[in-house]
């Protein structure tokens, strides 16, 4: 290539021209979005649709001072902290199963956890109905057993939106938690057997310190997809279930007031990157690249 | 060595609770799939339980569905576009990522995998705000854009990993022997990709034509994605032919990683074997 005449094999020049494009695109739309997004918090709402570039702190001062907003950030951040840890409660039973199993097909039981993140999460999240409604798997079978007179209601509660959140996530934390597991050396749990451990006491001492970093990265993924989650909410929950996600959707979509839902996605972008970061900071990015990459 | 793993005997019932949690783990991840795969045969006007016959009267109400096949058409054709530019940029992303040293990789790295941290909910308002500020309609090249942002973090990984494992020397020997930067790229990296493309552009096309939440802040007025279909139809009543939709849904996505996969390993299997005729 004549262009590069003079220029190194590997020179920084051509890296800079291989990841242009890339970078334009999330400078363009990646970045400045959530740039424009924190100037839009300052304008002036006027009417549905409408608002003008005069300057005002009215869309802070109504999300500090209204303790509607609070109340649903508050139930985001439980809803999200209560999926992720029954998620890594229950997740790690299977990852480390997996990992553990002498069964020759263990690819299979990998290749389920993925088979769901194929599914439209769409229809993963709404065939729930079809376990916890009226006409539903659990209430038809209890009935017809005589066991109650009226349906159960499982479906449209707070504990519907959960099971869906967990449904959605729990590959993610398998996977996380299995790659960390994946790479403790084995030698170190035989040794410890061989020193005199108790199985318990090496899982207690080997096993699970080793394989943290999977379980907290697991632990900030899910947290972060379940309180970002918007389809989730909507449709296994009732009005009263509604999330952060819901709340900005209905502000810009429904109410068209986009300075408001610009505020709001700036407060959920700003709580949800603190966790990140506080995450970051203790365990590095290395091991989500490792969970997200499967 | 695992088996000795759990010798003993507090071990050996640790061992079995574990096996039990799985299975339920793993029930509780199909149940509510398959009973909506076995809803969509029956033949109640319902689309619940209980099971009252069998039919297949819901696939052909669907096919005769024409909002339904629009958007089966559009979300066809955006994830085809999508995985193409994505797996791309991806490839050209993880090239420079993996061989060169540059001032910024750090920064860029944390950057790209940027898109998948971000709940959609904000990249949806973000990139609907930017729009508005310029004063432009939404478009179906928004909704292509932001597809590909979605999806660019899983393809850069997943050619990152595998281009980490292509040893440089063999590139730098073409390179040697007068052969072109570009040419030893195609001839020599590019095959041993191969699988990390693949596995890419299958990934980049679910995630597109999976996507909901982001599509139904970009999506132009009037036009519907299958997803965003889906919850519109749902918005009405949970009929049967929801069901069947979501069944025909679980085998274009599943059915076309699967035939993929099956696909690549009969070609690196029949490769092999021309290559062994070929040394013999």
């Amino acid at each position: 290539m004549g262009m590069t005449k003079g220029w190194k094999l590997y020179d920084p020049r051509l890296a800079w021209m291989l990841v242009a494009p890339v970078l334009l695109l999330l400078l363009l739309f990646l970045l400045l979005p959530i740039a424009v997004m924190g100037v839009y918090t300052f304008f002036t709402f006027v009417t549905a649709g409408v608002e003008t570039s005069a300057l005002t702190f009215a869309n802070w001062k109504e999300f500090l001072t209204d303790s509607y907003y609070h109340g649903f950030l508050l139930k985001t951040v439980r809803v999200g902290a209560m999926t992720a840890i029954i998620c890594a409660v229950l997740g790690y039973f299977p990852a480390y199963f997996i990992w553990a199993t002498t069964f020759r097909h263990k690819w299979l039981l990998l290749l389920l956890l993925i088979v769901p993140f194929w599914i439209s999460f769409t229809i993963r999240t709404f065939s729930w109905i079809h376990i916890l409604g009226e006409q539903g798997i659990i209430n038809v079978t209890l009935l017809k057993l005589g066991l109650i007179d009226q349906p159960l209601q499982m479906l449209y509660t707070e504990g519907a939106v959960i099971m869906g959140l967990l449904h959605f996530l729990l590959p993610y934390m398998i996977l996380n938690v299995y790659v960390s597991l994946e790479s403790i050396d084995r030698t170190l749990i035989s040794a410890a057997r061989s020193m005199g451990c108790t199985s318990a006491q090496a899982f207690r001492e080997v096993t699970l310190p080793l394989s943290l970093p999977g379980l907290g990265a697991g632990l900030l993924l899910c947290f972060v997809l379940a309180a970002g989650s918007y389809v989730t909410p909507q449709l296994l929950g009732s009005g009263r279930d509604a999330l952060f996600g819901n709340l900005i959707y209905d502000t810009i979509m429904g109410q068209l007031n986009w300075p408001m839902g610009a505020t709001l996605s700036i407060v959920l972008f700003v709580v949800l990157g603190c966790f990140a970061a506080a995450y970051t900071r203790y365990m590095g990015m290395s091991q989500i690249v490792k969970g997200l990459g499967g | 060595m695992i088996a000795g793993q759990h010798q003993d005997k507090e071990g050996r019932w640790a061992w079995r609770l574990t096996g039990f949690i799985t299975l339920c783990v793993y029930i509780f991840m199909f149940a509510p799939i398959i009973a909506t795969v076995v809803l969509s045969f029956n033949a109640s006007m319902f689309g619940g339980f209980p099971l009252t016959g069998f039919s297949l009267q819901w696939y052909a109400k669907l096919l005769s569905n024409e909002q339904v096949l629009t958007a089966f058409r559009t979300s066809m054709w955006i994830a085809f576009v999508t995985a193409a530019v994505t797996t791309l940029l991806g490839i050209i992303t993880a090239y420079a990522l993996v061989r060169f040293e540059f001032p910024g990789k750090a920064t860029f790295g944390t950057l790209v995998i940027l898109p998948a941290l971000v709940p959609e909910t904000i990249l949806g308002v973000g990139l609907l705000v930017l729009i508005k500020a310029v004063d432009q309609p939404r478009s179906m090249g928004l909704l292509l854009l932001g597809h590909i942002l979605l999806a660019l973090p899983y393809v850069v990984l997943i050619t990152q990993a595998r281009m980490v494992g292509i040893r440089r020397t063999y590139e730098e020997a073409a390179l040697s022997l007068g052969a072109s930067r570009i040419s030893s790229f195609r001839e020599i990296t590019l095959p041993l990709l191969i699988p990390a493309v693949v596995a890419s552009a299958l990934l980049a096309f679910t995630i597109s034509f999976d996507n909901t939440s982001a599509s139904l802040f970009w999506r132009p007025a009037g036009v519907e994605t299958m997803p965003t279909q889906i919850l519109s139809m749902l918005k009405i009543s949970i009929s049967p032919e929801i069901n069947a939709l979501g069944t025909v849904m679980i085998l274009v996505t599943v059915g076309i990683p699967l035939v993929g996969g099956l696909m690549l390993q009969g070609l690196t299997r029949l490769r092999k074997r021309v290559d062994a005729k070929g040394n013999a």
